[in-house]
């Protein structure tokens, strides 16, 4: 299945990579190259064939609800970029009113 | 196995378990083999760059407390004392860990994965934090944010990826033991390319806390060793139940080491036909026809086998896994760890920016394949095919292993191909992939094992076990390792110098 340069520019969007012109250039040529070699698997019949999302048979890992220790506020920002009031710290997310 | 003579008697030189009986007996210090460790580093990794980061004077103290405790007349484990080369995907406290990305650069995690905790329970002295392919993406380790690393058998070639750097490291000497991860072959293939000997265990054998996920229902850690023994006794140490990860198997007992020595006569060897493709080198084939002959020698008794499915796990691996990562990749947003752009205009704007910044081509291949195979419209086509493709594997294997108790075929279609000569070329790059990936899909057990030279440069054979088969496989390739007889010394650092 050849892929155009308008998905590569909306795939882009979805994973939130400002990808430059020559990039999505290349990336069309080299997804649409792979994506034909995946092409494979879509022509073997698996009708009536479960999905496996995971190698394991467990289903759920239940343990009880027992408080024990853990990172500290202090460790938990640690590794962020940048915080205020104990928070992690964002740009602008909602426009201001005109 | 080494290409030239050995280095003059250097503790660097020696196994984890020659370290352990040399501990014991009095004749060596667990600092002194640490300082031997430090010194080969020093010596060849300018041209090998196995290492991110070397900690040595953190190394230097725990080797101390180990012979302390010696000292003291404490009980201590079997690789108490021995350095360990640790790839630097697994989070350490207070030292940087990157997973080989420029993103990560400044990260310094607040907390130890639990195979750290481990291994420092252990007494093993970790040395530093080996480079790898970008958050494990690659086959050659060139895919580094911070350049690639060099084969000790000939630096001019990639020593496989994408653990690459603790594979290069245990073959050097600057480690007898390493630490690994394997999504899709990233410890049996670089394993296989610089001669040692690479385990990737049964998927929830080993805890995956404070790994850095690349492909969460595929990646297992896994260890690197110079010989079959000490791989099995650093898998024993590293495997067990960790109520942190959701998906480790509880209540398994490990062990790969009583029954270590008992051979293979008797056992029943699967050789499995979709695993011998035109297109691998002659060299690789010869090399890996000999060790079958020689399993059968040694009482094995051999047959071959067909599993068809195997034909599309390569296609089937290269949407599950980037799909898998798109998704684990999300989190590097620069709001909680790592790099952020500066002067954004917004939210989506510095997101859009910092990752355009922070990941590499092939990470970012990865993330836009990925984000393909789950997007509306394509999700049935792609990633649910691929899952009922994962299913027909799974059960293929279920069936062989009805007639055998292992399977076996080469680790990779190669030996370590020049640095450069594939890095242009994803489809090329993953086909290195395409004898271990199915062992991923199905959560299953392989070992990585030395089978000889191929132009001076080295072979894996890879033996396949089903789930929680490690003992079993281990003693199998223990018996191949022996009966072969090839030294278990590493690659002479005087031409790692050169």
């Amino acid at each position: 299945m050849p892929i155009s340069r308008a998905d590569v520019e909306h795939v882009a969007r979805l994973a939130r990579l400002a990808l430059t012109d020559e990039e999505l250039d290349r990336f069309q040529a080299q997804l649409s190259v792979i994506l034909e070699e995946a092409d494979k698997i879509t022509r073997l019949p698996t009708e009536g064939v479960p999905p496996t999302a995971h190698p394991l048979p467990r289903v759920n890992a239940w343990r009880d609800d027992v408080p024990g220790p853990c990172l500290t506020r202090e460790e938990a920002l640690s590794t962020a970029p940048e915080i205020e009031q104990d928070r992690f710290k964002v740009p602008r997310i909602i426009e201001e009113a005109p | 196995m080494s290409p030239a003579a050995p280095g003059p008697g250097s503790l660097a030189d020696l196994t984890g378990h020659e370290l352990a009986e040399r501990f014991a007996s009095g004749a060596a210090t667990a600092v002194q083999a640490t300082e031997a460790a430090l010194e080969r580093i020093a010596a060849t990794d300018e041209r090998l760059h196995a290492f991110l980061i070397v900690t040595g004077d953190q190394a230097l103290e725990a080797a101390g407390e180990v012979d302390a405790a010696r000292e003291r007349g404490e009980r201590l484990g079997p690789l108490a004392g021995v350095p360990l080369a640790l790839k630097d995907v697994l989070v350490t406290k207070g030292v940087r860990t990157t997973a080989g990305s420029r993103i990560l650069e400044e990260f310094v995690p607040p907390y130890d994965a639990t195979v750290v905790r481990r291994l420092r329970e252990a007494g093993v002295v970790i040395l530093g934090k080996t480079n790898m392919d970008e958050f494990a993406m690659g086959s050659s380790t060139e895919n580094s944010g911070f350049g690639p690393t060099r084969n000790p058998w000939d630096t001019d070639r990639v020593p496989g990826g994408s653990s690459g750097g603790s594979a290069a490291a245990v073959a050097a000497g600057q480690a007898p033991l390493g630490i690994g991860t394997d999504t899709g072959g990233s410890i049996r293939q670089p394993a296989a390319l610089c001669g040692i000997v690479g385990v990737k265990p049964t998927y929830g054998l080993v805890s995956r806390y404070g790994l850095i996920a690349f492909a969460s229902s595929l990646d297992q850690v896994g260890p690197f060793a110079r010989d079959v023994r000490d791989a099995a006794t650093l898998l024993e140490t590293i495997a067990g139940h960790d109520p942190m990860d959701s998906t480790s198997i509880p209540d398994v007992p490990v062990d790969c080491t009583s029954r270590l020595t008992d051979g293979v006569d008797g056992l029943r060897v699967g050789v499995v036909k979709e695993l011998f493709l035109e297109g691998t080198e002659p060299g690789v084939l010869a090399r890996v026809r000999e060790g079958l002959e020689r399993l059968e020698r040694l009482g094995a008794r051999l047959e071959e086998c067909s599993l068809p499915s195997f034909e599309y796990a390569l296609s089937a691996y290269y949407l599950i896994a980037p799909a898998e990562c798109s998704s684990n990749l999300a989190r590097y947003d620069g709001v909680r760890w790592g790099l952020r752009a500066k002067d954004s205009a917004d939210v989506v704007d510095m997101m859009q920016r910092t990752r355009q910044a922070g990941f590499g081509a092939e990470v970012k291949r990865r993330v836009m394949l990925g984000t393909y195979a789950l997007s509306a419209g394509y999700y049935d086509a792609y990633y649910g095919q691929a899952q009922k493709v994962r299913t027909l594997v799974r059960r293929e294997l279920d069936d062989a292993y009805q007639r055998f108790d292992l399977l076996v075929g080469p680790t990779a279609p190669t030996v370590a191909f020049p640095i450069g000569e594939k890095a242009d070329d994803p489809l090329a790059m993953y086909l290195n992939d395409v004898f271990t990936i199915p062992v991923n899909l199905a959560g299953n057990a392989a070992v990585s094992v030395p089978a000889g030279l191929s132009d001076g440069l080295p072979v894996g054979l890879q033996l396949i076990a089903p789930a929680l088969g490690e003992a079993t496989m281990l003693r199998a390739a223990w018996a191949f390792e022996q009966d072969l007889g090839l030294s278990t010394r590493p690659v002479s650092h005087e031409e790692v110098r050169s």
